[in-house]
C-alpha cells in the first residue's frame, strides 16, 4: 500500500504522560505497575493506574462527556500537543474531512457501574449521571469528535484487544477511497469493575506484577490508557504507516488459536501490505500480556518466523494490559523506537520462557531502527499487526 | 462536500425484528401485501451454534447469527470467506446491565461466560467461529448513526479490497436500569452482502453511496406500516433502506452519518 504520514502523536498511560515522560521511563526502566487500589474492595493484583483522573473533570463546554474514561481521552488530546496539530488539520482540510476512528473495550461503562452503585431509590439514575452518550460504547468517538471541533465521520470500534490497532486500518481506507483527508485514530480505555473483576473470573489476573514471557508469569496486569495519532496522505511526518493486516482465529472467544493460525494471517497481511519480509524487520512491540497462553503461542511464532537479530519484547511491565488502548500505547512505544532508537525490553521478566527464541529480549538496546511492528491480538479472536518505517 | 464511493450490489438481504420476523414477512409488510403478525415472534435460534450454545446464546449473538446466515444464503455467498463488518449501536445492553447489577451485589461472582461475552465483538466473533472464517471482521458503534457508518464501512472495504464483504447490524432489549439511558425494544437485526458491480452475482440491488458533508443533516423518515414496529429499537434508522429495499422502483434516501455528514443513497431497479 502506500505509506501514509504519522503527523503526530500522542500517549498517556501509567508508566508517563506524554512522549518525553514515556521514553524516560522506558528508558530508566521504571515501571507504571502499582498494588491494586481501584474501587472499594481491591482484588489482590497489581494494576496500571494513570494518577489524578479523579479530581480533573473536563471543562465546563464538555461537561456532557465527562467520565473516567473521557477525562483520560482529554488527558491524551492536550499531550504531546496534539490537538494543536489536529486544529491545524482542521484549518488545511475543513472539518468534515478529518475523520475520527477511535478504539476502546469497554468505552465509558465505568460511568454506568457508578450509576448502578448510586441508583436512586425509584431505580432511576443520580441525576449526575443521566447523560445518555456516556452509557453507549460511542461516548469515546463522540468526545473526541466534539472536543477536537470536527464534523466529518466518527466511529468508535471496538473489538477487545485488537481495537485501536484496527483503527489505523479502517482510517487507511477511509483516505484511499477519498472519505477523508486526515484522520484521528487511537484509543483509551480505563479501569473499571468489569474489567478487573471480569478477568478474574477468567483467572487471567495477576497477584504480582506482571512478567511477559517469564516461565513463571502468572497473568496480566489490566491498565489505563489513552493515545492518538494524526494519518494523513503527505507531510512532516514523524513516521509512517507501511501496512497493516486483520485476521480472526476463528478459534474461541478467550483463548487464541494455539498454533497462532489468526496471528499468522494478519502478519502476512501486513508484511505484504508493507512489502516487508520478517528479514527487514528491527523491532516487535509484541502483544506479551503475561497470561500463558498469549505468550506461549507469540514466543512460537516469532521464534519460527524472525531472524535472531529482530528484537521482540512486551512493554505491558511498564503499562499494564490497557485493552482497547493497547494497540495505540504500543504503536506509539513502537513509535519512539524509530524515532529515538530506543529498543525497549521486556521489564519484570527474569527466566524468559524457553519456548522464546533469541529475538526476544529483556535488557534495552540502543540500535538505530527503520522498521517496526506491533502485535494486538484480542477476544473473539481479533488479531491486528501494524507496520511502521521511520520518516524517510 | 460530496464524496462519491463505487457502486455496491446488495445481493442478499436479510431482516429480523421481533414483530417482523424474516425479510419475507418484512417486505410483504413494508408493500402493504399483508398486515403484520398480531404477537412478537420468539427470538431467533441460529442453525449455526449447537442446542446447548443456542439456548445460552445471548440476544445479540441470536439476532447477529441469524441475518447473517440468511444474508449469505440469499447471497448464495459462502460465509467462510466473507470479511465482515458488526455495527450495533449498544451492544449487549442486557449482559452490561448484568455486569453493572453484579458488580454492585456480588463482584467477586461475575460470570467468566457472560464476561467474554460482554465485549462488542462478541458476536462477530461466534459467527467467525461458527463459520470457520478468517477473514477480518471488524465491529464498531457510531450512537445514533450507526447503521449508516456500518454500511459505508462495509462498502469501503468492498470498494477497497474489490471482495464481496458481509454486513450485519443489531440491537437489542435494554433491561435494568441502563433502559432509562439507552432505550433499545425488541430485537431488530439486517444483513447485506455487499459485492462489487464487476464481480456481482445476477439478481442484486445497485446502490449508489454519496457522502454529504457541511451541511445540516436529517434522515429520510420511514413511511411504512413496519415503522411503528421497529421505532423503539435502537437500530430504527435502517427502516428507510429495507423501504427502498422492498421497493421495486428506484429510489433515492438519505441516512446520517452526523449532524452535518449525511449518506446519501441511490437504491436501482429491482
Amino acid at each position: 500500500m502506500r505509506p501514509l504520514a504519522i503527523t503526530a502523536y500522542s500517549v498517556c498511560s501509567a508508566a508517563g504522560d506524554g512522549r518525553d515522560a514515556t521514553l524516560l521511563a522506558l528508558r530508566e526502566r521504571r515501571s507504571g505497575l502499582q498494588r491494586n487500589d481501584f474501587g472499594t474492595t481491591p482484588l489482590a493484583t497489581w494494576i496500571g493506574r494513570v494518577a489524578n483522573l479523579e479530581d480533573q473533570p473536563l471543562p465546563p463546554p464538555l461537561a456532557e462527556w465527562d467520565c473516567r474514561n473521557n477525562r483520560l481521552a482529554w488527558r491524551g488530546l492536550l499531550a504531546d500537543g496534539f490537538g494543536n496539530a489536529v486544529a491545524a488539520a482542521r484549518e488545511r482540510y475543513g472539518s468534515s474531512r478529518v475523520a475520527v476512528v477511535v478504539g476502546t473495550s469497554t468505552s465509558s461503562i465505568g460511568a454506568s457501574e457508578d450509576a448502578y452503585r448510586r441508583l436512586e431509590p425509584d431505580g432511576r439514575y443520580p441525576a449526575d449521571l443521566r447523560r445518555p452518550i456516556i452509557h453507549t460504547p460511542h461516548s469515546l468517538g463522540d468526545f473526541v469528535q466534539h472536543a477536537l471541533g470536527l464534523s466529518g465521520l466518527s466511529v468508535t470500534l471496538a473489538t477487545a484487544c485488537s481495537s485501536s490497532a484496527k483503527v489505523f486500518a479502517q482510517a487507511e481506507r477511509l483516505i484511499r477511497t477519498g472519505i477523508a483527508d486526515a484522520a484521528v485514530v487511537g484509543g483509551v480505555d480505563t479501569l473499571c469493575g468489569s474489567v478487573l473483576f471480569g478477568f478474574n473470573s477468567l483467572e487471567l489476573v495477576s497477584p504480582d506484577p506482571c512478567r511477559p514471557f517469564d516461565v513463571e508469569r502468572r497473568g496480566i496486569n489490566l491498565g489505563e490508557a489513552a493515545g492518538f495519532a494524526l494519518l494523513e496522505r503527505e507531510g512532516p511526518a514523524v513516521a509512517r504507516l507501511l501496512g497493516y493486516g486483520e485476521s480472526n482465529d476463528a478459534h474461541h472467544m478467550s483463548t487464541p488459536h494455539p498454533e497462532g493460525r489468526g496471528a499468522r494471517l494478519a502478519l502476512a497481511a501486513a508484511l505484504e501490505r508493507a512489502q516487508l519480509t520478517p528479514g527487514d524487520i528491527d523491532y516487535i512491540n509484541l502483544h506479551g500480556t503475561a497470561s500463558q497462553k498469549n505468550d506461549e503461542v507469540e514466543a512460537r511464532l516469532v521464534a519460527e518466523l524472525f531472524p535472531a537479530r529482530t528484537f521482540a519484547s512486551s512493554t505491558k511491565g511498564w503499562t499494564g494490559h490497557a485493552l482497547g488502548a493497547a494497540g495505540i500505547v504500543e504503536a506509539a512505544i513502537s513509535l519512539l523506537a524509530l524515532e529515538h532508537g530506543l529498543l525497549p525490553g521486556t521489564l519484570n521478566s527474569q527466566t524468559l520462557d524457553s519456548v522464546c527464541g533469541p529475538q526476544i529480549r529483556r535488557d534495552n538496546k540502543e540500535r538505530a531502527t527503520r522498521t517496526a511492528l506491533s502485535f494486538s491480538f484480542g477476544f473473539g479472536g481479533s488479531n491486528c499487526v501494524l507496520a511502521f518505517g521511520r520518516a524517510a | 462536500m460530496n464524496t462519491q464511493l463505487p457502486t455496491v450490489v446488495a445481493e442478499g438481504v436479510a431482516f429480523w425484528a421481533s414483530r417482523l420476523p424474516g425479510w419475507d414477512v418484512a417486505r410483504a409488510v413494508i408493500r402493504g401485501e399483508q398486515a403484520a403478525p398480531e404477537n412478537a415472534a420468539a427470538r431467533p435460534a441460529p442453525a449455526l451454534l449447537g442446542p446447548t450454545e443456542r439456548r445460552r446464546a445471548p440476544d445479540t449473538v441470536a439476532i447477529a447469527l441469524e441475518v447473517a446466515a440468511r444474508a449469505c444464503a440469499a447471497a448464495g455467498r459462502s460465509p467462510s470467506e466473507l470479511p465482515a463488518v458488526f455495527a450495533s449501536t449498544h451492544g449487549d445492553l442486557a449482559i452490561s446491565d448484568y455486569m453493572c447489577a453484579t458488580l454492585v451485589a456480588t463482584p467477586a461472582l461475575i460470570s467468566p461466560i457472560k464476561f467474554h461475552n460482554s465485549v462488542h465483538n462478541a458476536a462477530a466473533g461466534y459467527w467467525s467461529i461458527g463459520t470457520a472464517c478468517h477473514a477480518p471482521y471488524t465491529a464498531i458503534s457510531a450512537f445514533h448513526h450507526t447503521f449508516g457508518a456500518g454500511l459505508l464501512e462495509a462498502a469501503v472495504q468492498m470498494a477497497c479490497e474489490q471482495q464481496p464483504v458481509l454486513y450485519v447490524a443489531f440491537d437489542v432489549e435494554a433491561k435494568g436500569a441502563l433502559a432509562t439511558m439507552a432505550p433499545s425494544r425488541g430485537l431488530l437485526g439486517v444483513a447485506l452482502v455487499l459485492a462489487p458491480a464487476a464481480s456481482a452475482r445476477p439478481g442484486g440491488r445497485h446502490l449508489t453511496l454519496r457522502i454529504d458533508a457541511d451541511e445540516p443533516c436529517e434522515a429520510t423518515p420511514s413511511r411504512s406500516a413496519a415503522a411503528s414496529l421497529v421505532a423503539d429499537n435502537a437500530l430504527a434508522p435502517c427502516l428507510p433502506l429495507l423501504e427502498a429495499l422492498a421497493a421495486d422502483e428506484p429510489t433515492t434516501l438519505q441516512l446520517t452519518l452526523g449532524e452535518r455528514t449525511a449518506l446519501n443513497i441511490q437504491v436501482g431497479r429491482a
